[in-house]
């Protein structure tokens, strides 16, 4: 289903000449990239390649040594992870970072924290906006719920869930936001075949339905071949492949650091 | 048995979303408001009410600030008996430069003045976090007693740097007999209790515990970590606050800076700590606990008619009580409220648990 019948929009990200150090050690060298709205895109390579610390200068949290990120047509040099969200982008993380004291259904419902306003004292005796704004976002909560198929466990603390579901339950997090551009770190690693073919679905489900703009990270080759429009390929933080499946597959430089050959 | 959620199916968000969505759950809370109120008023005398209820009370109001705070936004603080001191002194303040003021709008003048210093001592937990944020805030606990007990405007220049007041007096209604003290502090605690339900349950506090549990990705779900972690300076302090001036007038009546010294502030960690970490019954039951052991072991030897002098009976009571703090944070590190809480999940069960 990729490639070719579907509608891509115009660039809503892109990244130009980024680099990013900490210290002496460079993380990324003047990597540039542009990703189109409605888009899956892949970026891939091999464990320090810089793949997070990408995402990373994207959401805010990292801010470049050099180079820009423009998203939706506005240029930021640096930019706190709390204004991105304001502007629609949300993510996951590599290593599962739900709130663990929390019920699944409070972690969804902290994901739509920016979309809620009432006042602190409607908030103090639970009247009013405050109320009413419980019962609202409760509805949407549940919609994820439903779409995630969570529904049993939506009162349980998600520190004793499996790690399947709590990688399930931040997905859930992060699309309660409704963002436009959605960041997934690795959503399927440390997952068996089952869980990864759920995830997989949900995540073109999301593209699909919602029209969300997805940049992800991921390890198993046949997943990313199979989901995304496009992949990025970073080696030593430096970006050394751009393209569809196709090109990757075929591309010499990309093979020989990261794809291997197969006898 | 008599505990099952069976049959009861909530057919709206709201219901499901309600603060006992279990009945025997409301069935119990009103059996409790009905001892508070009318029971225990009935049975209790004067002594009771003055060492016992009246105290726990207070002490549960200020645990329950301070679990705001702790247990629910995750920032250790040392400070509640500075907070508590600057309700109190705030409020005698108020009080005696605006004497028309009522009194109960002075406590809440007084919480209102721990709030503005909670949020100015709270800018350090911006950077700085666990043992060192506590450090932190011992750093206002010396100031506060400093401050009070060295700066003789506060204590409207009273020769021995003590203050006493009278008996609180609303509308021409004099809070003078321990019953009367009691129903006041009652009524306080119900009424904060309410609040800091309404708010961990709602946005706010998800704000807090999502800054608690992971603040790196509860700011990029776009919580600001400086509006999380102040508002909850600000509304753990203004609870403490209050507690602080009923403590002062209701409780004590007269007292001198070192009523709000360093071992308060411990006490006040300890209840929520033994209560249990981000639950609010869970900073009564600590509040109660802290309260009545001492009392208890105090009186324990002339129950069981062993004789001791006084020194060797206050000797041991820090033994047991320290021992006693060990032992329930080895066995149940989330406190009585989590003792609570697993015997209500097997009561579902019982008297049938397979």
């Amino acid at each position: 289903m990729n490639e070719t019948d579907r509608k891509l929009g115009p660039t809503i990200l892109k990244a130009e000449n980024i680099s990013l150090a900490f210290g002496g050690v460079k993380a990324l060298t003047d990597i540039s990239f542009e990703v189109k709205e409605h888009e899956i895109l892949a970026i891939i390579g091999p464990n320090g390649a810089g793949k997070s610390s990408m995402l990373n200068v994207i959401n805010g949290v990292y801010h470049p040594n050099a180079g820009s990120v423009t998203y939706k047509g506005n240029v930021r040099q640096r930019m706190k992870p709390h204004e991105a969200a304001t502007q629609g982008i949300a993510r996951t993380f590599q290593n599962i970072a739900l709130f663990k004291g929390m019920s699944v259904l409070d972690n969804i419902m902290t994901g739509r924290t920016l979309k809620m306003n009432a006042g602190f004292l409607a908030q103090c005796l639970y009247v009013g906006r405050a109320r009413n704004e419980e019962i609202e976002h409760r509805k949407k909560v549940e919609e994820i719920i439903d779409f995630l198929q969570i529904q049993s466990i939506r009162k349980t603390p998600v520190g004793r869930l499996p790690y399947g579901l709590q990688k399930r339950v931040e997905l859930g997090r992060a699309l309660a936001a409704e963002p436009t551009l959605l960041l997934l770190d690795e959503p399927m690693a440390g997952m068996n075949i089952e869980e990864k073919e759920d995830m997989s679905r949900f995540i073109l489900d999301v593209n699909d339905e919602f029209g969300t703009t997805i940049v992800l990270i991921e390890h198993d080759m046949g997943v990313v071949m199979d989901l995304s429009d496009r992949i990025v390929v970073l080696d030593y933080g430096k970006k050394i492949g751009d393209g569809t499946p196709s090109d990757i597959r075929n591309n010499k430089a990309v093979i020989d650091a990261y794809l291997g050959v197969s006898d | 048995m008599f505990y099952r959620e069976a049959g009861q199916f909530k057919t709206s968000y709201k219901a499901d979303q309600a603060v006992f969505p279990i009945f025997q759950d409301r069935v119990f809370v009103a059996i409790w408001l009905l001892i508070g109120f009318v029971v225990v008023p009935m049975l209790a005398n004067e002594y009771v009410f003055r060492a016992i209820f009246i105290p726990v009370i207070i002490m549960a109001l200020a645990a329950i600030g301070l679990n705001l705070l702790v247990g629910y936004c995750g920032q250790v603080s040392l400070g509640s008996g500075a907070f508590m001191a600057v309700g109190a002194y705030a409020a005698y303040n108020f009080m005696i430069r605006i004497p028309e003021l009522n009194p109960l709008i002075c406590f809440l003048l007084g919480g209102l003045s721990a709030t503005v210093v909670g949020v100015i001592f709270g800018i350090p937990s911006l950077r700085i976090k666990g043992f060192y944020l506590a450090v932190a805030t011992l750093a206002l606990q010396f100031f506060t007693d400093w401050t009070f007990s060295r700066i003789d405007w506060f204590t409207n220049y009273t020769p021995s740097g003590s203050i006493a007041v009278q008996p609180v007096a609303v509308w021409g209604f004099i809070f003078d007999s321990p019953i009367r003290k009691y129903f006041l502090c009652l009524t306080v605690l119900l009424i904060f209790t309410i609040i800091a339900k309404n708010l961990v349950r709602g946005r706010i506090g998800r704000a807090w515990m999502a800054t608690r549990d992971m603040d790196v990705a509860a700011e990029i779900i776009g919580i600001r970590p400086i509006y999380a972690k102040l508002s909850a300076f600000a509304v753990s302090s203004f609870f403490i606050g209050v507690a602080g001036a009923l403590w002062a007038f209701v409780h004590l009546g007269s007292w001198e800076p070192l009523a709000f010294d360093i071992n308060l502030s411990f006490s006040i960690l300890f209840m929520v700590i033994i209560g249990g970490l981000g639950s609010i019954v869970g900073g009564m039951l600590g509040a109660t606990f802290i309260t009545l052991l001492p009392l208890f072991l105090n009186q324990l030897p002339i129950w069981l008619g062993i004789n001791m002098s006084t020194a060797m009976v206050s000797h041991l009571e820090y033994m047991i009580f320290g021992a006693l703090i060990i032992f329930f944070l080895a066995v149940e590190p989330l406190g009585l409220a989590r003792i609570w809480q697993i015997t209500k999940e097997k009561l579902r069960l019982w008297p049938f648990p397979h």
